[in-house]
This record gives C-alpha cells, sequence and structure tokens, in this order.
C-alpha cells in the first residue's frame, strides 16, 4: 500500500495520529488483598488498531479490562483517553467516553425481543419503530444482518452474539472491548465476525481484542500486548510472529506439544442405537435417532455449536436423565439406558460434564468433598456402611493435584477459589485419576489456557491409548484436530457419521456444525 | 466522602461463622435496651430482668430445658429442610398431627395400659408428624407446588382438627363439657426425676441423643454429605446420582417426625391430655432456633436455650417491670433479623472506603 493513497481512515489514523494513542494505560496496579492481579501494567490502543491483549487465564487481562470499563477501580496509576488523564468510576462513565464491551457471557433476556433487549441498554429508550428501524440500518451496514423483533431464545449464539454488538454500536463507541468473541462460533461466522471488526478499523474505532486463539490474532490483531502473571511481558507485531513464539511468550516456556500416537483399537466400548429422547423442555432440543460406536483406544470427538443437544446427549450418556429403552445406550455389551448415573460408574465408566461450577463441583465445598461427589459410588470405598471417608478422598486430591499441577493456596480448598483452568485440571483429572474404561468429557478446556488445555488434552490421549474408549464433546474444532480419532457433529439433536479426522478439514465440520449434519443423520439412518 | 464497601471472600470466614450468632445476640441486647429506655425504664435494669435474672435460680434453669427442648428437637428437623433446600414452615402443624395420632393409645384405648404404651405414642406420633409433613412434600415434587406455602397453611388445617377434635369426639365425657381430652394414665405421661435439684424428664436427654446423632450424620456420613450437596447445588447433586425428590420427601418426613415427637412429649410431660392449644408457637420459633444456631446440631442446642430464656425473659418483665411480654416475640423476631444480617459477615468483609483513598486511585 502506497504512501498517501489514502485507502481508508483507519490506516491514515494508525499513521497519522500515531503520537496521541485513543487510551493510554499508565503504570495500573490492582491488588485483591495480598493478591496483586495487575502489577504496574501499562498500554497504548491507537486509533482504528485492533490490538489483542494475550495472556493465560489468571494472567491479569481480565482485570485489566474491568479498569478500563469503569467496573473495577486501579489501587494505583492512570488512564489517558485521548492523551487526557480519566477517571472512569462506572460502565456508564466508560459508555460517556466512548468505550464499549461485547461480553464473553451474553446479557440478554431470552423471552424478549432484540429491540427490547437493546432498548434497555440505552439510556431513556424504549422499544420503539424507530429504534427496530436504527438497529436494522446498523446490523446490515456492517454485515451483521439482525431482525429486530425475533426473540432472543430463536436466536443462535452467533446471532446472540450480533446482538451483543448491534447493541455496543449503537453507542457510537471509539474503542470496543471483546472478550473471546470467537469461542462460541463456527469458522464460517468467525470470518464473518473478522470482516464486520476490520471495517469497523477502517472507519477509525479501534479494538481491544482477547482471544486464546492465536491463529486468528495473527490474521486480524494489528498489535499485541501479552501478559503474564500480571504483568506485561511483551509487545510484538502478531503478523510478524508465529503460533508458537505467541504462545511462548504467553507462557513463559515451551508449551507442551500434545502427542498422540496410533491408536490400538480394542472392543466396542459405548454404543448408542438409535438414541431418540423427546425434549420436554421449552428451551431444550429433541435428540432424534443418535447412532455411534467408539472402541476402547480411541477418541471420538462430538463437534457442533452450543444448544444443538449436547447438553441433553450429555445427560443421556451419563444417566442423569433416564432414556426412553434401555437398548439405546450400551456399555461394553451392556445396556445402560435404564441405569442411574452410579450405576454406570460401577460399569467403570466416568463423565465430566460442561460445567465446572455448579455441575461437575458445588463451589462452596471443598475439594476432598468434590472427589466424594463423583466417586462415593465407584466402589473405591470412599463410602462405606453409609460413612464417608474424607481422608481417603484428601488423598486422591494430593494425587490429582500433583499428576496435573493444580494450583492451590491451601491444602484443601473450596472448589469456587480456584481458577477456572486449575478446577478444570481438578474436574477431569478427578475422572482419570480413577483410570475408567469409558469417559464422556464436554468442554474439556472451554475457558482454559494454552498450558492447562495441553495437559488436559495429554491426558486424555494418554487415558485412550491406555484402553478407553473417550468421547469428548466439543466447540472447539482445534482441540477437536488435535486428539480426536473420529468426529461426529451433531446438529439440532441429530448427529452425523463419525468419521476419520484424517479425511475431514476444518471447513467441512464447519459447514456440518452449520446445518449440513442434519442431512447426512437423516441420510445414514 | 466515606462509605462501607463489602469485598467478597474468597473462602467462608470461619472465625466469623462462629462469631456472627454472637454479633446478632450482642446486638440484640442493645437493641432490648434502647426498647427498656424507650419505655421509660434502666435499660440495665431491663436486660438484667429479660436476659438474666430466669436462669438465677435452679427453678429458672429447669423452665428453660423444659422450654428448649421441643424447640430444639425441632429445629434439628427444620435444619435438615432448610439445609436441602426443602422450606418446610409448617413444623407447628406437623407437631399438632403428631400429637393427636401419639394420643390415640391412651385416649382411644385407655384400658391399655402396659410399659409398652410410653414408647408406642412416641413412635405413633413420628409417624403422625411425618405423614402430614409428607403432603406439602408430595405437593412440591408431584405438581411443583411452593412448599412455604402449602406447609404453612397446614398448620391451621392441622389447629383447627385438634380444635374439633377435643370439642367433639374425643372429649372427655368427665371434663364437665370444657374442651378437654381424659387425663392420660401413668404409662402414658413423662415423669420428671430429680437430676441435682432440677426435675427432669425424658425429652431433655432425647434431645441430647438427637443432637449427637445428627451432627455424626452431617459430618460424616454419606446421607448429611448428600443432604448438603442437594442444598447447594441440585444439578451437582443429580451428577452424584442424588435424588432431589427423594430428598425432598427425606426431609420433610424427618422433620415432621421430629415435630411430631416434641409435640407428643410436650403433651406427655406438660399437660397429661388434649386441650385446643398445646403449644405456644414452638414449631414457629424453632424456625429461628434453627438458623440462630446455624443449621449445626450444636449451634442449635445453644441456640435453643438462648431462645428459650427469651420466653422466661417476657414473663419476667412481665411480672417485674409490669411490660407486656410481647416483646418476648419482638426481641425473638430482631434476633432473627440481626443473625441474617451478621451472616454477611462470613462471606464479605466490609471495609471502610473514605473519600481521598477512592480518588487517590485515580489520580
Amino acid at each position: 500500500m502506497g504512501e498517501g493513497t489514502g485507502d481508508n481512515i483507519g490506516d491514515m489514523l494508525r499513521r497519522v495520529g500515531g503520537d496521541t494513542p485513543l487510551l493510554e494505560v499508565r503504570r495500573v496496579v490492582k491488588r485483591f488483598g495480598s493478591f496483586t492481579a495487575n502489577d504496574e501494567v501499562s498500554l497504548r490502543v491507537m486509533p482504528g488498531e485492533i490490538h489483542a491483549l494475550l495472556g493465560e487465564n489468571g494472567a491479569g487481562k481480565s482485570t485489566l479490562v474491568k479498569i478500563i470499563y469503569g467496573s473495577l477501580q486501579p489501587n494505583a496509576g492512570e488512564i489517558l483517553w485521548k492523551g487526557k488523564p480519566v477517571t472512569v468510576a462506572s460502565p456508564a462513565e466508560a459508555r460517556a467516553l466512548g468505550v464499549g464491551m461485547v461480553f464473553q457471557h451474553f446479557s440478554l433476556f431470552e423471552a424478549m425481543t432484540v429491540a427490547e433487549n437493546i432498548a434497555l441498554a440505552l439510556p431513556n429508550c424504549k422499544a420503539t419503530r424507530e429504534l427496530s428501524d436504527t438497529i436494522a440500518r446498523v446490523s446490515t451496514n456492517y454485515g451483521l444482518p439482525l431482525d429486530p423483533n425475533s426473540h432472543i431464545a430463536d436466536l443462535s449464539v452467533g446471532e446472540r452474539q450480533r446482538v451483543e454488538i448491534v447493541r455496543c454500536l449503537l453507542q457510537n463507541p471509539e474503542l470496543i472491548i471483546m472478550d473471546e468473541p470467537t469461542s462460541v462460533l463456527t469458522p464460517q461466522e468467525a470470518d464473518q465476525l473478522f470482516v464486520t471488526l476490520r471495517r469497523l478499523a477502517s472507519e477509525g474505532c479501534a479494538i481491544l481484542y482477547i482471544s486464546h486463539r492465536l491463529e486468528e490474532v495473527r490474521a486480524l490483531c494489528h498489535h499485541a500486548t501479552i501478559m503474564r502473571r500480571a504483568k506485561v511481558v511483551a509487545e510484538a507485531d502478531p503478523a510478524n510472529e508465529t503460533v508458537n513464539t505467541l504462545a511462548q511468550l504467553m507462557v513463559g516456556n515451551e508449551i507442551i506439544r500434545v502427542i498422540r500416537e496410533k491408536r490400538k483399537l480394542g472392543p466396542e466400548a459405548i454404543l448408542l442405537k438409535g438414541l431418540t429422547q423427546i425434549s420436554l423442555d421449552a428451551f431444550g432440543v429433541t435428540l432424534r435417532d443418535i447412532n455411534l460406536s467408539v472402541r476402547t483406544g480411541e477418541i471420538v470427538a462430538i463437534a457442533g455449536i452450543a444448544g444443538n443437544g449436547q447438553k441433553e446427549l450429555f445427560d443421556a450418556l451419563s444417566g442423569e436423565e433416564p432414556v426412553e429403552k434401555e437398548g439405546m445406550v450400551i456399555f461394553a455389551g451392556e445396556a445402560v439406558g435404564l441405569m442411574d448415573i452410579n450405576e454406570r460408574r460401577l460399569l467403570g465408566a466416568a463423565f465430566v460434564p460442561e460445567e465446572r461450577l455448579g455441575h461437575g463441583a458445588v463451589p462452596a465445598l471443598k475439594l476432598s468433598e468434590n472427589v466424594v461427589l463423583t466417586r462415593h459410588g465407584t466402589g473405591e470405598g470412599i463410602a462405606r456402611r453409609g460413612f464417608t471417608r474424607f481422608g481417603k478422598a484428601g488423598r486422591i486430591v494430593e494425587k490429582v493435584t500433583s499428576l496435573f499441577d493444580v494450583r492451590k493456596g491451601v491444602i484443601d480448598p473450596e472448589a469456587r477459589s480456584l481458577s477456572g483452568g486449575n478446577l478444570q485440571k481438578f474436574v477431569v483429572g478427578r475422572e482419570v485419576e480413577r483410570a475408567p474404561k469409558i469417559l464422556i468429557v464436554a468442554q474439556p478446556t472451554w475457558g482454559v489456557d494454552a498450558g492447562a488445555a495441553a495437559v488436559i488434552r495429554q491426558s486424555l490421549i494418554d487415558l485412550s491409548r491406555n484402553g478407553a474408549a473417550i468421547v469428548v464433546i466439543s466447540q472447539d474444532l482445534d482441540e477437536i484436530f488435535e486428539i480426536a480419532d473420529r468426529i461426529a457433529v451433531i446438529s439440532r439433536g441429530q448427529l452425523s457419521k463419525a468419521e476419520d479426522a484424517d479425511t475431514l478439514t476444518t471447513e467441512k465440520v464447519g459447514l456440518l456444525m452449520a446445518g449440513g449434519a442434519e442431512e447426512k443423520g437423516a441420510a445414514a439412518a | 466522602m466515606m462509605r462501607l464497601e463489602l469485598v467478597k471472600r474468597a473462602e467462608k470466614s470461619r472465625l466469623m461463622s462462629v462469631l456472627s450468632p454472637v454479633v446478632a445476640v450482642a446486638l440484640t441486647v442493645v437493641f432490648a435496651g434502647i426498647v427498656f429506655a424507650a419505655q421509660g425504664h434502666n435499660p440495665f435494669t431491663g436486660i438484667w430482668y429479660f436476659f438474666l435474672e430466669p436462669i438465677t435460680s435452679l427453678w429458672g434453669v429447669e423452665q428453660l430445658i423444659t422450654k428448649a427442648t421441643p424447640l430444639v428437637i425441632i429445629a434439628l428437623g427444620l435444619s435438615v429442610c432448610y439445609l436441602s433446600n426443602n422450606w418446610n414452615i409448617g413444623a407447628e402443624g406437623q407437631l399438632t398431627f403428631g400429637a393427636i395420632v401419639g394420643s390415640i393409645p391412651p385416649i382411644l384405648f385407655p384400658d391399655f395400659v402396659n410399659p409398652l404404651v410410653l414408647p408406642l405414642m412416641l413412635l405413633m406420633a413420628m409417624a403422625g408428624g411425618a405423614m402430614f409433613a409428607l403432603i406439602p412434600a408430595k405437593l412440591k415434587t408431584a405438581f411443583g407446588t411452593n412448599e412455604i406455602l402449602t406447609s404453612l397453611m397446614l398448620v391451621y388445617c392441622a389447629n383447627l382438627f385438634l380444635d374439633w377434635m377435643v370439642r367433639g369426639p374425643w372429649r372427655s365425657p368427665e371434663g364437665y363439657n370444657f374442651p378437654i381430652t381424659v387425663d392420660f394414665h401413668e404409662w402414658a405421661v413423662l415423669n420428671a426425676v430429680d437430676v441435682g435439684g432440677i426435675y427432669l424428664n425424658l425429652s431433655a436427654p432425647i434431645a441430647l441423643l438427637l443432637v449427637i446423632v445428627l451432627a455424626v450424620v452431617m459430618r460424616s456420613t454419606l446421607k448429611g454429605f448428600e443432604i448438603r450437596v442437594l442444598g447447594q447445588s441440585p444439578r451437582a447433586g443429580s451428577f452424584a446420582g442424588f435424588s432431589t425428590r427423594r430428598m425432598t420427601a427425606f426431609a420433610f418426613a424427618l422433620s415432621g417426625a421430629l415435630a411430631g415427637l416434641a409435640g407428643v412429649m410436650v403433651v406427655m410431660s406438660e399437660i397429661g391430655k388434649l386441650q385446643p392449644v398445646i403449644s405456644p408457637g414452638y414449631g414457629f420459633t424453632a424456625i429461628i432456633v434453627a438458623f440462630l444456631g446455624r443449621l449445626n446440631p450444636v449451634g442449635i442446642l445453644i441456640a435453643g436455650l438462648v431462645i428459650a430464656s427469651s420466653y422466661l425473659g417476657g414473663e419476667a418483665i412481665q411480672t417485674s417491670l409490669q411490660m407486656s411480654s410481647k416483646l418476648a416475640t419482638v426481641i425473638q423476631g430482631v434476633l432473627l433479623f440481626f443473625v441474617l444480617a451478621a451472616d454477611t459477615l462470613i462471606l464479605y468483609k466490609v471495609r471502610l472506603v473514605t473519600g481521598r483513598e477512592g480518588e487517590g486511585a485515580h489520580a
């Protein structure tokens, strides 16, 4: 691109206005008690720049973002907006300055329409026809088509994210903070989002982009600030880095590569025969004629966008929701469809649900008590004659902690005091340590940093190679291609045929996720 | 500008778990002092008569234990309900119904005089209370009705049923038309025994035994674990293979049984027959006892004694200061209020933020 061709405002601003950053954070310190979450952190975001903020879980990214967005106040340091020192006392003040935020977890009311949800966020605004027109105009303008009158409950996750983005755009922001925006999107939806983001940047809007996906950071971002243990450790131009060098900057040392040996297939361990489960819940998904066979020694991944029946499938496999006929679910030759979860565990099965807190673990209970939670009925003597043996559970905690490098402050902390990544390592480790013959795991590394994810994925592969049959339900295609031997896709409660991972590409799976699986599933049946 | 800020703790504070009821009791005493002063009494005299004077005599201690016993027994059952997230507000009704069922042997079979009658009455009262408590439990699991409402409403059903029974079918022919049943025979009453100057009947040691049993169950059995897990996180409970429905039935049945037991023992020791009113609201007051005792068996034992003393205190200020004994109810309510407020300290730290500090952070 030649100098002065003026191809777009963003490029010009980045070149011309180079000396005055839109946002500058100087030596910000934030302490929570004795714990320092941000230690003299500095950050400069230029107008029209897509700026990546990278770091492992617990590196301090969220704290920094919350300070910028006004939901936390720093203990020291200053924030400059367009060169002037400012105090951001609340998110409302941040929005008044021109800072918008799109959260990782959506804050939308499912029973209300798009326009009503957006109206709620705007000051003194009602869901008028005028607003609907504005929404329709802005959303089509930015390639985010939305019907203002549709109900949130009827929208896909990608569409819900559009609502969040449009809501943010209507406040005319100059800086948009995006927290892991692609974690819930199909590859195609993510590409669509990148087009929008580039368009916004070209108009001069800066974007602070938080992501674990280094490949997309390389493709999208102009600049990256990398944090590790509460400090900024590096600045980089992502285009000049490789995924590996970026990951190294984040983790601080060579990250463990997941090693996948060739599988040695054993007998069939998990068999689903025409599994059909009518959902009685208004927001639930009905499972239709699901067929799947998994043999010991292999990992079969079930890809799919959230809310396409993964929860229902997991419940049917775990026994939390009994299925219609006992022969629909068969573990190691035994029909288990009518068995409860502990009877299935007794047969050598183990389960790791998607939600760590509140499903996989009780937040206010200690880790040892959370060991009792899933292992009291496995015949290991953790509960005997009605009495629980917390001492034995405590020893399992120690074993899991050392095997999976779970970092904790005290010997036996409450589950909720662990960071997301550490708790996930514990929840997976708790089951893997049992050496189950069958493992069903949902979103094993959701929201977990690269280091912890590698540990978890390697443990799943090792378990399968030692003779376990594993089903991984995941939305993360990188993860799926890293660990799965075969891949099936779930879409609207139907499952496509599981095919060899080597014969599939990300694009192909992405298409199946976006709805192609239904025809395939129907054809296979 | 100064303001108080609540900062969430990473873990529950053990110190505050123990200290918060103490803080609540202290605040209640201060509040009571203010009430006495507002009524024109010396606050210290008032506090002395209300909180301390009743337990300065052996007779007072005996009364204290007698009043605390049913409160503790009922609150133990309620604590299991509340810990498992079942809101049984109807212990008063379960107490009444249990007492009615437990009184069947001496009333309908007055000639069956036998040492077996005593345990039989206790067991029947427990069964009756449990059955009555299972009504709201069943309604909850089958139809999703709110157990707070149904269990509370059933209190009035039970009390009116008792009223009708003692005025109608069970009225004593020798009772001069008073609404009372026949007097219970010798094996249908709990006799008091002299224990170092205090006269106690069987119900106090039973309460103590139940405290110990429940403490062990909650601390080191799978059932206790199940109760806590299902109360905190039903989804995690079902992941552990526990059933919320079965727990609802279990918790209601247990608390109903204990309320029935407490009810029949009150009848067997203090009254010796059935009459329209058999309880001064033990079933409702036990709710306060359960929470004041942190839903912990030993805590409930202590809380039961504290609350029982407020009953005695109410009587004491009535005789000594000519104040209304209703003040006891006020103080019980205020105590619950302070207990719930002080509980905040377990999960949160209170921090004083001054204006200067707040501004300094951004400068």
